[in-house]
């Protein structure tokens, strides 16, 4: 019983986590500048990163009870990595925004009817 | 599953490297190139699970810590000129 929930709860999670994954890649292909971008990727990074760790953390509690007793340091290595990019992404967001900002990239606006 | 979970990160990656190439101004070449880092860490820890040796994980930690290290290095590069080294003398001199 146990088993199926874990086992469909990773599904979830590992399906929600590609899930955010390619919408978060999607938008930084169509977005229209570099601060719209680093919106979509900061999302994949949270989200779909999380997602996917979680599902695999689910993976390892399973093989943990199916008596590999030495799974618990996968755990353990799965949570250090999502803490990881949990603090290095909004680093990197923040600091590539600065960057454009200092090295002259103008925000997009929405097009107006004057300029139009 | 983990196929499905590698495949997927693998299309999203390819995605990533379009933009990569596309990327009009450097700072968006850096985002796409910091975003393909992540998806690779995660590659790798699938892959792992895949190949049925979590030990892999090691390695998507190491991978997670140069990626940052690596865009923090070539923002600073494109921000300033440089890497630090010119403005401390700069100061030094004044």
């Amino acid at each position: 019983m146990i088993d199926l929930v874990l086992e469909v709860a990773s599904w979830i999670s590992i399906v929600a986590g590609l899930f955010f994954m390619l919408v978060g890649t999607i938008g930084v292909l169509r977005l229209p500048d570099v601060y719209t971008r680093l919106h979509a990727a900061g999302m994949t990074d949270t989200m779909g990163a999380g997602f996917l760790i979680l599902g695999m953390m689910l993976q390892t509690i399973e093989g943990i009870l199916h008596g590999q007793d030495t799974w618990w340091f996968v755990l353990v290595r799965l949570v250090l990595i999502y803490l990881f990019i949990l603090f290095t992404s909004p680093i990197a967001t923040h600091a590539l925004a600065r960057a454009g900002l200092a090295g002259g990239v103008e925000p997009w606006t929405a097009p107006t009817d004057g300029d139009a | 599953m983990f196929v499905a979970a590698a495949a997927g990160i693998l299309v999203s990656m390819s995605l990533a490297l379009l933009r990569a190439l596309l990327g009009p101004t450097v700072y968006d070449r850096v985002l796409a190139v910091n975003t393909f880092g992540t998806k690779t860490v995660l590659l790798i820890a699938s892959l792992g699970f895949l190949t049925g040796r979590p030990e892999f994980l090691d390695l998507a930690l190491v991978y997670a810590l140069i990626n940052f290290i690596g865009t923090i290095a070539v923002l600073k590069f494109f921000e300033f000129g440089d890497l630090g080294l010119t403005r401390r003398v700069h100061r030094e001199a004044e």
